[in-house]
């Protein structure tokens, strides 16, 4: 029993290897479109990889752009294929190729599919690889005349500014550490001395922000100092004062950018996916076609197409059996001449004749 | 003596039409860039008409916009022309539109060449526009509750965080206005009260800048207040210190930005206004001296000018003049009737 068995005429066989010819040409273009997805993640994941930890995220652009490239390549291949396929001539230089291509691009598509999961499943580790990357970088903030960390100051600035975010969960943070230089503080001053002996580390902590924390949309200038001391300023409640400084985290920020982006190119893997698919059934189809016009001699015959020539259980029967044809027989040491005495029972013929004769003979 | 002649036999004919058919295709494409050209310019002058008070000028967009759409009209048409001509029923109905097609041709291009004067002349009226639209974008600065000016103060913060600059000629235009609102000044405190009354125009001047003035790439965290006093700060110059605050003005930060858009524009035009009138009338003349027209094949002749350069100007003169003395009335004079004897 054939799973998904269809009758094609010639004129038919002609027309499905035309539209799968051109539909392989789109699939060369989302083939080229999946690869620039995935440069594009990997340069925009590259550009902010200051701010986060060292956590191996790069698989998925990488992956991305592995399965761009192959999908070109299986996709012009079969592009080729379909158009040698209208002339039965043509088509016997690539009967035996056809099946093993077929096979391939059926687990390439799972290649693919896998490729759109782990899109919507590096959510999680980015998460953490920016809450990691951002502390650090909060940390390093002052330490611009170390080499490695000297343009670090800079990142973050202009991370606050573009994203509209201040600190890791928000603007609190940075009163827990010291964000100013031990270079541009005043050591002789009495203050500045009791600040940094006013807590164990002996760091310059006070309850104020760097100028990128500042919210454009504030109708006031922005207050960047002793943020927490009401009577400090006039006319000014820090409780309820939320136009001053960005209230959003940049954790939160970075996150929701790189989430939407990933959500963008996941929903396209999986769109290229069931295209996919659909051309594989398509070329499925037209090799086993063909395939029968051969065996019946005439090519201008109505043939059978279908997925699969058997049934699924019968087709996974036959797979076992070829893999184990392929393992050595112990009993004999590998020895095919020897005589092996058969279990089954032995059809010999009139002995297994059915009841009717027995009918007759009563 | 015609001006230019060349010589066409068939294949040379066919292949100045096809030659011209992708040449007026390009053209459509190239009208098609001037045309979004000047819907972003448009939309760029839009964004920032708060820092220019509101009374740029759009003639120049406009103008782009009118441009790219005439040139896509004209240059497709000019395609269909070529693509007919090698069809000699359809060049016969052709031939009456071609003269017209040719002086709307000569037209366009003259507009263009005004266009491309305008854009490098209109520069300067944006760079008076933007300085007096700045002045008074930091003096309102402060107004974030009058009605019609609430966003100058995130206007002008994102001009200077986006362009990098900082007060309208540098960042000392700050220390002349008071750009903090009374809303939240404390009155009653002394300090404040001084400083009020130690100018004549009663304002709260100070030597400080606003926070979009800093400078993210500086060593150290912004210095925005007592900017000129070195002794406020630790190991302070403010002398030699240039990382610390923009120190560029936005005036002509934001008016290198225009001029480079119009600069570009401009090019773009004067590449756009090519040759493809000589082409065509190459063509035509060929097609119409064939000497034998049932003959494709036959060998013909193609110019510029009938006669030479020349003769054609003392032609044109006297056709303007007749032009004109047929307006006027013929003073005495013998009627032509009248023989003499």
């Amino acid at each position: 029993m054939a799973v998904l068995k269809v009758k094609f005429t010639k004129t038919r066989r002609d027309k499905l290897a035309q539209i799968l010819w051109i539909l392989n040409w789109i699939s060369v273009v989302t083939g080229v479109i999946l690869f620039s997805l995935g440069l594009f993640l990997k340069v925009e994941l590259k550009k902010r990889e200051e701010l986060m930890a060292e956590k191996d995220i790069q698989y998925v652009p990488n992956m991305l752009i592995a399965v761009g490239l192959i999908a070109c390549a299986i996709n012009f291949l079969g592009g080729k294929i379909c158009y040698d396929c209208v002339d039965s001539t043509k088509f016997l230089r690539w009967k035996l190729i056809m099946l093993p291509y077929i096979v391939c691009t059926f687990f390439f598509t799972l290649c693919v599919l896998v490729g759109a999961l782990m899109c919507y499943s590096m959510h999680w580790e980015l998460e953490e690889a920016l809450d990691l990357g951002l502390m650090q970088a909060m940390r390093f903030y002052k330490d611009t005349d170390m080499p490695g960390r000297c343009f670090l100051k800079h990142t973050v600035d202009t991370l606050q500014i573009q994203f509209q975010c201040c600190g890791n969960s928000g603007y609190k943070d940075w009163f827990q550490i010291q964000w100013i230089s031990n270079r541009y503080l005043d050591m002789s001053k009495k203050e500045v001395v009791d600040r940094l002996r006013s807590n164990v580390e002996g760091k310059y902590l006070m309850d104020g922000v760097p100028f990128s924390c500042c919210n454009i949309n504030s109708p006031r200038p922005c207050i960047q100092q002793q943020i927490t001391n009401n009577s400090a300023h006039f006319n000014y409640e820090h409780q309820t004062e939320d136009q001053n400084l960005w209230m959003k985290g940049c954790r939160q920020a970075l996150l929701e950018y790189y989430t939407h982006i990933m959500q963008s190119i996941g929903l396209t893997v999986l769109i290229t996916w069931l295209f996919e698919l659909s051309v594989l059934t398509g070329v499925r189809y037209l090799q086993t076609s063909l395939e029968n016009v051969l065996r019946q001699g005439d090519p201008d015959s109505e043939s059978d197409g279908w997925l699969l020539e058997n049934s699924l259980m019968e087709t996974a029967r036959i797979i076992k059996s070829l893999g184990k044809s392929n393992q050595i027989n112990t009993a004999n040491n590998g020895d095919p001449n020897i005589d092996v005495p058969s279990t089954s029972k032995a059809h010999y013929g009139p002995d297994n004749v059915p009841p009717k004769e027995k009918m007759e003979t009563s | 003596m015609p001006f230019l002649s060349l010589k066409f036999n068939l294949q040379k004919r066919v292949k100045l039409a096809q030659g011209l058919w992708m040449l007026y295709w390009l053209a459509v494409i190239v009208g098609i860039i001037l045309f979004s050209l000047g819907i972003f310019f448009k939309i760029e002058l839009r964004k920032r008409s708060e820092i220019m008070d509101n009374n740029e000028s759009h003639l120049v967009p406009n103008l782009l916009i009118l441009v790219g759409m005439l040139s896509c009209g004209l240059n497709a048409f000019g395609g269909k022309l070529c693509h007919d001509s090698l069809d000699p029923q359809k060049f016969s109905k052709m031939k009456p539109m071609l003269r017209p097609y040719m002086l709307l041709c000569c037209g366009f291009n003259a507009l263009l060449l005004l266009l491309v004067l305008l854009c490098f002349l209109m520069q300067f009226a944006v760079y008076l526009t933007l300085a007096e639209g700045l002045k008074n974008a930091i003096r309102f600065y402060k107004d974030t509750d009058t009605p019609g000016r609430c966003f100058m103060k995130r206007t002008l913060d994102m001009t200077q965080i986006e362009f990098r600059c900082c007060g309208n000629n540098n960042f000392r235009d700050w220390f002349e206005v008071q750009w903090i609102s009374n809303r939240y000044l404390d009155m009653s405190n002394d300090v404040v009260k001084d400083r009020v009354l130690s100018n004549v125009e009663g304002k709260y001047l100070m030597d400080s800048v606003p926070f979009s003035c800093c400078n993210p790439g500086s060593p150290r965290p912004c210095i925005q207040h007592h900017l000129t006093n070195n002794s406020a700060h630790y190991d302070y110059d403010h002398r030699t210190e240039e990382l610390n605050i923009w120190n560029r003005g936005c005036r002509q930060a934001v008016f290198s930005y225009y001029s480079g858009i119009m600069n570009s524009i401009g090019a773009l035009l004067i590449f756009t206004m090519a040759g493809d009138v000589a082409g065509l009338k190459y063509l035509s003349t060929a097609l119409e001296t064939m000497a034998d027209p049932e003959n494709p094949e036959c060998e013909s002749e193609g110019w510029l000018l009938e006669k030479g350069f020349k003769e054609t100007l003392a032609d044109l003169l006297s056709k303007v003049k007749t032009f004109g003395r047929a307006n006027q009335v013929e003073e005495g004079g013998t009627s032509p009737n009248v023989t003499a004897t």
